[in-house]
């Protein structure tokens, strides 16, 4: 059926799926479709159409949060085996969705009613659409002949979601309604993963028919090149051979494209250095030699200079953000760029690519590995690079009279758990420090908002994380106090699921990274910054059904770490550090990377 | 306590020769080399379904494409609509153009039209009729009809290359006019080269093509 699809124009659309309808008596159906769906019962409204649609997906979890418009889906969900995880807090939907997508590489499924729930909404496919996530949002929406009159609870969603969105679609039949929600899970995954959204007025969901939904297929105006081009593939084969100063840059789509081995095969093999973006941490093992770690605003010292100094940059599913980048003029300005991607549009958006080879990352990775014959001569530049690795250590100063130091905790954290335990995040100083001061060593243990930068994204996006995740995978949470507060209320879902979560909130009792830049450009001036109160987390998480936990010296660290993580539920740890405590390096925006600064005063 | 990591400050670092441009594109650090804006007509083939064309100019404010004028309207096919856009944009930003264009997925098919394609609009101009054959004799000078005329007001249709529009606007304002509605440019490629290939979004072979050669803006 899916081939089918595929070919046929929508003009034939109507009349094709007639005769599908046609031939699909009982006893057809059971030849063409999987043995799960034999002893499904036929659908009879959109809204099971639409359930029917997730299942054939193979959606096994739901986020969400009821409301009127997307009752009937519920109502649908309730004989369905999905299992759907109820949030507090239609913000968290998507967090937790995105998380979910992230960890396990298949689109994370939200839902929410129409008005308030799918504007809640936003933030989160915002955040989906910034980092390339898989994530399918379902709206409820007013019934069709109320759309466009201001009804109570209507918003213009898929208005308002456009410019957020992968692709989105106003359903409008109630027999088509099942296959939009198909086309749009299968959307959500291809090519570039990223965001989709399908709205549900209530009347189609409501809507009687018997119409099952197509299989989950992109439509044909969408194409993916998987393979880069030859021609281009062998000139960057020969720069790379004669480079003498390559690097390897990697970004998200490393990992999206599951090319971290071939990456990994490749850097070894050839002897490469390997810088990270920020969505790019876990694609390459930071303990290894090669590793230069994360470059950016606040990336190491090591990998600003050896991203400043390269003759040849190989990006790999990177967008070359200006959090990366720096400044445009003084970014990589020896290096001719190899980049691959395979979304055609980030080519030479921000940085001219020197070879453009657009393709999947590990099919192209794949070609290039065929196609370099000798390893660049090289052994200069990697010993710089371990030079510059002495030179820019990121070691600190954690003297025992002082405050407890963030970077202390969260080496503590990481050195309390396995390889393979997953961190999330908020948005803020604390982010910063878990990207720099936790060794990373596989891809999809490092969920985080990066592009969108949305503080709130910790606790939800670990409970989406959580049941992605392995048994015996950690889930910790790096927090901010600011962003805690912002979807805290995450907590009472954790507690009803039994979810075994660690949260450890940096307390600071500042929104610390403006407070940071209020120091260095402000004159000091903490304009609403300076929270100077905080609840007590340890308490409150208590009050929710948590564990709570409190770190005010370095004695306690290691100790209530090992008993919070330990604990086989969601836990909670007030970890108050030092308040002054800043972010080092940094580049400032606009900045050039290689003079990135140590101290306050090289700002 | 030391705040701060230890290290080389930045000015005993080493620092790289090289240079780039805004445009990402490196240059020689002794000279200024930025694209100029030029102006092109992009046409693209859609599907003909409701919100497209809201899609598309949403597209254009949001990322801030220079957008000069923005047609739409049915093709031979009653279930594909063409959109013709002129645009001011350097060459990256024309590449940038074309390739968001077509990630969006009801764009069938994207490219930028010869300098030679043909280009068309059509004005209604309203003027005052006070001098009616005099107003005739201009509208004669551009191949123009009179519309509709009224004691008080001609209105001349004229249609053709945006210059002869301006150029008819232009004369016609010794009249006195009183109100202009223009459609802005549709364009076709000339004889048998397509305007849109109807099937295939894919890409050209020579993909990020930035050769220094820039074609002077062009108008017809």
């Amino acid at each position: 059926m899916s081939e089918r699809a595929a070919e046929i124009s929508p003009a034939e659309d109507e009349q094709d799926d007639d005769q599908i309808t046609d031939s699909a008596a009982p006893d057809a159906a059971t030849d063409t479709t999987s043995e799960s769906e034999t002893t499904l019962d036929p659908v009879t409204t959109g809204a099971e159409s639409v359930v029917r649609a997730l299942e054939n997906a193979g959606v096994e979890y739901a986020f969400g949060v009821q409301g009127g418009a997307i009752m009937p889906v519920y109502d649908a969900l309730y004989d369905s085996d999905i299992y759907h995880v109820t949030m507090a807090h239609e913000q968290g939907a998507a967090h937790a969705a995105d998380a979910y997508g992230i960890v396990s590489g298949e689109p994370g499924v939200c839902l929410a009613t129409s008005g308030p729930g799918a504007t809640n909404l936003v933030t989160g496919i915002a955040d989906a659409d910034m980092d390339s996530d898989p994530l399918l949002a379902l709206t409820g929406q007013v019934p069709t002949e109320f759309v466009g009159n201001d009804a109570f609870q209507e918003t213009d969603t898929t208005g308002v979601t456009t410019p957020v969105t992968k692709e989105n679609t106003f359903s409008s039949d109630s027999d088509r309604v099942g296959s939009d929600v198909s086309e749009a899970f299968a959307l959500a995954r291809e090519g570039r993963p990223g965001p989709t959204l399908v709205d549900l007025p209530k009347d189609i969901t409501n809507g009687e028919t018997d119409r099952e939904p197509d299989a989950p297929n992109v439509p044909d105006t969408y194409e993916v090149q998987e393979r880069a081009d030859e021609e281009i593939v062998a000139a960057a084969a020969e720069r790379i051979e004669n480079s003498d100063r390559p690097a390897l840059l990697l970004g998200g789509g490393v990992i999206k494209g599951e090319a971290s081995e071939a990456c990994r095969e490749f850097a070894i093999e050839h002897e490469i250095p390997v810088i990270t973006t920020m969505p790019g941490i876990g694609a390459f093992p930071e303990d290894h030699e090669l590793s230069l770690e994360m470059a950016g605003m606040h990336g190491t010292g090591y990998a600003n200079m050896a991203i400043t100094h390269c003759d040849t940059l190989i990006g790999i599913g990177t967008r070359f953000d200006d959090r990366l980048t720096g400044g445009i003029e003084t970014f990589a300005p020896d290096a001719e760029l190899v980049h691959v991607d395979i979304d055609p549009a980030e080519i030479s958006k921000n940085i001219y690519a020197d070879y453009p080879l657009v393709g999947d990352a590990e099919t192209v990775v794949e070609q290039l590995s065929e196609a370099v014959d000798e390893s660049p001569e090289a052994k200069k530049w990697r010993a710089q690079c371990q030079q510059w690795k002495s030179d820019y250590s990121m070691a600190y100063d954690a003297p025992e009279d002082e405050p407890v130091q963030p970077e202390f905790v969260i080496e503590a954290l990481d050195e309390a758990t396995s390889d393979r335990a997953i961190v999330t995040t908020g948005v803020g100083q604390h982010q910063m420090w878990a990207c720099q001061y936790w060794t990373y060593t596989e891809p999809r243990t490092w969920v985080s908002s990066h592009g969108l930068g949305a503080m709130g994204y910790g606790l939800p996006s670990a409970i989406g994380a959580r049941i992605a995740a392995d048994d015996d995978q950690e889930v910790v949470c790096v927090d901010g106090d600011g962003s805690f507060l912002m979807t805290l209320q995450g907590l009472s879902v954790a507690v009803r699921e039994e979810l075994d979560i660690t949260v450890a909130v940096l307390n600071n009792e500042y929104i610390g990274m403006v407070r940071q830049w209020q120091d260095a450009f402000f004159d000091g001036r903490h304009s609403a910054s300076d929270y100077g109160w905080m609840p007590e987390f340890d308490k409150l998480a208590e009050a929710f059904g948590a564990c709570g936990f409190r770190i005010d010296d370095y004695d306690d660290v290691a100790e209530t770490i090992d008993a919070a993580i330990a604990y086989d539920g969601p836990s909670v740890i007030d970890v108050h550090i030092d308040p002054d405590a800043n972010v080092y390096p940094m580049v400032p925006s606009g900045g050039d990377n290689g003079q990135f600064a140590l101290t306050e005063d090289q700002l | 306590m030391k705040r701060g990591l230890e290290g080389p400050s930045p000015d005993e670092r080493p620092s790289p020769a090289g240079r780039r441009n805004k445009q990402g594109i490196r240059i020689d650090p002794e000279v200024e080399a930025t694209h100029k804006p030029r102006r092109t007509v992009i046409s693209a083939l859609v599907t003909h379904e409701p919100g497209v064309l809201s899609d598309v100019s949403g597209l254009f404010s949001r990322r801030q494409f220079n957008i000069e004028s923005l047609t739409v309207g049915p093709t031979e096919d009653e279930d594909r609509a063409r959109i013709t856009i002129v645009v001011e944009e350097p060459d990256p930003g024309i590449d940038q153009i074309e390739k968001q264009l077509r990630k969006l997925v009801p764009v069938i098919s994207v490219r930028e039209l010869e300098p030679d394609a043909m280009r068309r609009e059509l004005a209604l101009i309203k003027v005052d009729a006070k001098r009616p054959d005099r107003v005739a004799a201009v509208a004669d000078m551009y191949d123009g009809k009179t519309v509709d005329s009224s004691p008080e007001t001609a209105t001349i249709e004229v249609t053709g290359a945006r210059r002869k529009i301006e150029a008819a606007i232009d004369t016609f304002s010794q009249f006195g006019i009183r109100e202009i509605s223009r459609t802005g440019t549709t364009a076709l490629a000339r004889g048998t080269d397509r305007t849109a290939a109807p099937e295939s979004t894919a890409q050209p072979a020579d993909e990020a093509n930035h050769d220094d050669q820039y074609t002077p803006a062009d108008d017809d």
